[in-house]
């Protein structure tokens, strides 16, 4: 029989939440700074534009790629590697009185005249600028419905203090994944806020286990105190929480490598994310109830409820 | 105590899992290269057409693996694309424009399979190639030409009653009469309250201003008919482009998506749904010989047309009155339950439409459709060379002076009626549409993005399947099973779904699918091995750690199916086909996690009494 963690004797999660508090502070603190500094670097998807990748048959000649296209007066356009060397993309912002709708065609036709050997037409992309601007009201929105949806359904099926703890948490990984993407001037396209709301439903999964024993050891052992059952309630779930992370970050790390370059922003978004939500289900979302001051009582079931029977489960 | 699942439970999940199964297959036959011909308005596919294709064929040396009729299309599956190349250029040839010849990927699903409805999951345009445009509506304008329309019919009917005004205008989305005394007010005001449905008349006395306003059902209306209209263009179009399986639809309030899997060459894509086409009202030159125009001396002031019976029409030089006047046309019956066409004209057309027709009555008047098709060449500047195609789509006889309203009868079926008004009402788009989004994938990108998600997959699945069986030992290679099974339900559903597609996102829920769905097992094991470090019986411990942990199970998945369910709602296309499969994955997987595994274990374990359990 393997086992990770030796669940004999508690592990006094709890003493070190100071620690845990001061780091996630300071990592928020630097996501908020780095995103109001750096901004984040918006995708496509979400500034609108044209996107234009080629496929050459050698590797590509990224200068040449350049002055032809500042030599027909396309002046601001990133120019650089896709994946490979032979692949190029060029990006570019949406300007005013350009027909936005030709200009994937207009290059295309540029760099294959230009070229002496085959350019290959891999992908266009243009989002018109109104388009991008919605976008990012949804997403925004769709982040915040899925939390105040996740909030409502913790507070009926455990109770208040639990989700928002729990909520807290999955804020706690949006802002450090959104922090990383921002520091690292990753690019944020629709592929990465798809993957931060996979965060929100992976983190919510691991927490509502953790708030789940939580309840049920607070039912089932009359003594000890809040610490102490919430300590425990880790403990018993510490290697269901590293072995579920453990195959999460395993595939993820197959997606991270072998899913593509269109997929990496994806996979790199959940990856970081899975790892802060298991941090985050087990020192931050049972931290903030504890300092909301979860104590038995409000955990205890209403006399009438069926739940009664768990409690006793010998036959 | 012993494990014991009922009978029924065995089989249910026996069941589930053959019929998942089934239709997942056909996924891994894979798909052939095939020519799909259909007719385009005038012509029919029928026994004839198709030998005629066997025939083409034939000609070419071509084997084809198979031809086949079914639904009013041909299609050719051939071994090869240089084979699908040459069998599509020798069809046009053969076939001429009467008929699409589009090339096509056909399932290579096997008959049994097909006959049961079994078929592979559609792919997403970032995995099989193509565009995909998103078009807007431009609704203002929509607004502004039926607001102008109102206006004229307003200034008429106001004329008419000899009641007078300064100005009558449109501002806004307002029509605005300002009348010249308190008398006309009045009387304006009593005219207008309530005569035009959809509008409501705001009455500004002291400036003697009557303002019509839409109500919100009809500027609902207005805005609803003029996606219609340019949805069922662009369907037209599309149709011509010879695209397999295009989608068309419509998004939200003013937009419309649409979808042209496997066409490369956006550029000509893009013109065509933009062509033009336009209608023009002309009169019959029935003075002159008709026989000596199709000899070639068409008379000095008449141009010679093809009609939609395969003959000719000789019209006069002179056109009454164009498309862009018309505001509306639908077909319908008349009094003697015949077909019919009403045709609604702006104010201006009305006019010029009344004085052509005033010295007119009882000559033939024709319809004149005219579009501009692509040829396929290029001219020098690499631009699309366009040919005018005209055809004379209907001849009337003026019964009398015509007004902004009047409608064509004599037409001989309804469904000709039918396409007589959508024919008019394409000439004649009352809001123009502007591209807004444009995605386009080359077909090499497609596949490898096909072969970089299968990748992901396996590897992911293999790396996991692993851990779990160091892990878990003999319990481990039951949650396999469950993982396995689960990916075949995941597939069979997406399979059997109509409206599922699988995209590369999608391939990513399905990897982050099968790294999440062991979760359950993990659940219950642990639980399993808690209870018999309390000193249970394994039997017991079996028990327990299933119920106990079916709860948690239950909220972990429901709180992560909200999230699925919220992406799905704000995604477009290849976010939600991840929203799919995560969502199809969390359900799928707490049937295989908690029925599908207990099952085995109760099989294997659970029938016998046992002294010790290795989890």
């Amino acid at each position: 029989m393997h086992e990770i963690i030796k669940t004999d004797k508690t592990i006094p999660f709890m003493r070190y939440r100071m620690v845990a508090w001061l780091i996630s502070g300071l990592l928020i603190v630097a996501s908020i700074v780095s995103l109001s500094v750096n901004q984040l670097n918006w995708g496509l998807d979400f500034t609108g534009g044209t996107v234009i990748e080629v496929g050459y048959e050698t590797a590509a000649d990224l200068p040449a790629v350049r002055k032809t296209l500042d030599a027909n007066g396309f002046g601001g356009a990133v120019v650089q590697n896709f994946g490979t060397q032979q692949d190029v993309l060029i990006r570019i912002e949406p300007r005013e009185g350009v027909k936005a709708q030709e200009l994937g065609n207009e290059i295309l036709a540029l760099l294959q005249s230009d070229s002496d050997g085959q350019v290959e037409m891999r992908r266009i992309e243009f989002v018109g600028p109104q388009v991008g601007d919605e976008l990012t009201e949804q997403g925004g929105l769709a982040m915040l419905t899925a939390l105040l949806c996740i909030l409502i359904y913790i507070a009926l099926r455990f109770e208040w203090r639990l989700a928002l703890g729990a909520v807290g948490a999955l804020a706690h990984d949006v802002i450090i994944t959104l922090g990383l993407f921002s520091v690292l001037g990753l690019e944020f396209d629709l592929t990465v806020l798809a993957a931060l709301l996979a965060v929100i439903g992976y983190s919510i999964n691991d927490t509502v286990v953790v708030c789940d024993r939580v309840r049920e050891n607070f039912r089932k052992y009359h003594k000890g105190t809040s610490e102490e059952t919430i300590d425990g309630a880790l403990t018993d779930t510490m290697s269901r929480t590293v072995v579920t992370s453990l195959t999460t970050i395993l595939v993820l790390i197959a997606l991270f490598f072998l899913g593509g370059q269109l997929i990496h922003g994806f996979a790199t978004a959940l990856l970081f994310g899975v790892i802060i939500g298991t941090y985050s289900s087990v020192y931050i979302a049972s931290s903030l109830a504890l300092a909301l001051g979860v104590s038995r009582e409000d955990l205890m079931p209403p006399e009438v409820e069926k739940e009664g029977e768990d409690l006793d489960p010998l036959p | 105590m012993l494990n014991k699942f009922p009978l029924w439970k065995n089989l249910m999940v026996i069941v589930i899992l053959a019929i998942a199964a089934l239709y997942a297959l056909p996924n891994i036959y894979g798909e052939d290269y095939a020519v799909q011909i259909s007719a385009s308005r005038s012509a029919t596919v029928n026994t004839d057409t198709l030998g005629r294709v066997e025939q083409t064929l034939e000609e070419l040396e071509i084997a084809a693996k198979g031809v086949s009729l079914e639904n009013d299309q041909i299609l050719v599956r051939v071994n090869s694309d240089v084979e699908q190349l040459q069998a599509r250029d020798a069809l046009l040839r053969e076939l001429g424009t009467d008929y699409i010849v589009a090339l096509n990927l056909a399932p290579a699903t096997p008959d049994w399979l097909a006959s049961i409805g079994a078929t592979p999951m559609k792919l997403g345009l970032d995995l099989r190639g193509g565009v995909h445009f998103l078009m807007e509506v431009d609704m203002q304008e929509a607004v502004r030409k039926i607001q102008d329309q109102q206006r004229d019919t307003v200034r008429a009917e106001l004329r008419e009653e000899r009641i007078r005004s300064t100005s009558i205008r449109r501002q806004d989305s307002d029509v605005v009469i300002e009348l010249r005394t308190a008398e006309d007010y009045a009387a304006a005001e009593q005219y207008l309250d309530n005569r035009y449905p959809g509008y409501t008349l705001i009455e500004e006395e002291a400036t003697q201003t009557l303002r019509l306003r839409m109500t919100e059902a009809k500027l609902k209306e207005t805005q609803d008919y003029a996606i219609s209209q340019n949805v069922t263009i662009l369907r037209n179009r599309v149709n011509e482009l010879g695209v397999a399986e295009p989608v068309v639809q419509r998004q939200g309030a003013e937009r419309i998506v649409v979808q042209l899997p496997g066409v490369q060459d956006t550029a000509r894509a893009k013109e065509i749904l933009g062509a033009t086409a336009t209608l023009e009202f002309r009169l019959v030159d029935d003075e002159n010989s008709l026989r000596d125009a199709e000899m070639g001396r068409v008379p000095f002031g008449s141009e010679l047309f093809p009609n939609r019976n395969g003959g000719n029409t000789l019209l006069r030089e002179d056109v009454i009155l164009t498309g862009d006047h018309i505001v509306n046309a639908t077909s319908g019956f008349d009094e003697n339950q015949r077909p019919q066409v009403s045709i609604s004209l702006d104010g201006a057309g009305g006019d010029k439409m009344s004085l052509a027709t005033r010295d007119n009555v009882g000559k033939p008047m024709a319809t004149l459709f005219i579009e501009f098709k692509a040829t396929g060449e290029r001219d020098e500047n690499d631009r699309i060379v366009f040919e005018r195609h005209a055809e004379v789509i209907n001849v009337a006889t003026i019964q009398a002076r015509l007004g902004s309203n009047f409608r064509i009868t004599g037409i001989s079926s309804q469904q000709e009626a039918q396409n007589l008004a959508l024919l008019l009402r394409a000439g004649a788009l009352i809001a123009p549409i502007q591209i807004v989004e444009e995605r386009t994938l080359g077909p090499s990108l497609g596949k490898e993005n096909i072969a970089l998600g299968t990748q992901a997959i396996v590897w992911g699945f293999v790396l996991v399947v692993i851990f779990m069986v160091l892990y878990y030992k003999k319990f481990g290679l039951v949650a396999n099973l469950a993982l396995t099974s689960n990916l075949v339900l995941i597939i069979g559903v997406m399979s059997m779904i109509p409206g599922a597609t699988l995209t590369l996102p999608g391939m990513a829920g399905i990897v982050l699918t099968v790294g999440m769905a062991v979760d359950a097992n993990v659940l219950i094991f642990e639980r399993i091995r808690e209870e018999i470090k309390a000193k249970r019986s394994p039997q017991q411990a079996i028990h327990h750690g299933y119920d106990s942990a079916f709860s948690t199970i239950m909220d972990a998945n429901i709180t992560t199916l909200i999230v699925a369910v919220i992406l799905f709602a704000v995604g477009t296309g290849p976010v939600k086909g991840f929203a799919v499969t995560l969502a199809i994955g969390i359900i799928t997987s707490m049937f295989t996690a908690i029925v599908g595994t207990r099952a085995v274990i109760n099989a294997v374990w659970g029938g016998k009494r046992i002294d010790k359990l290795s989890v």
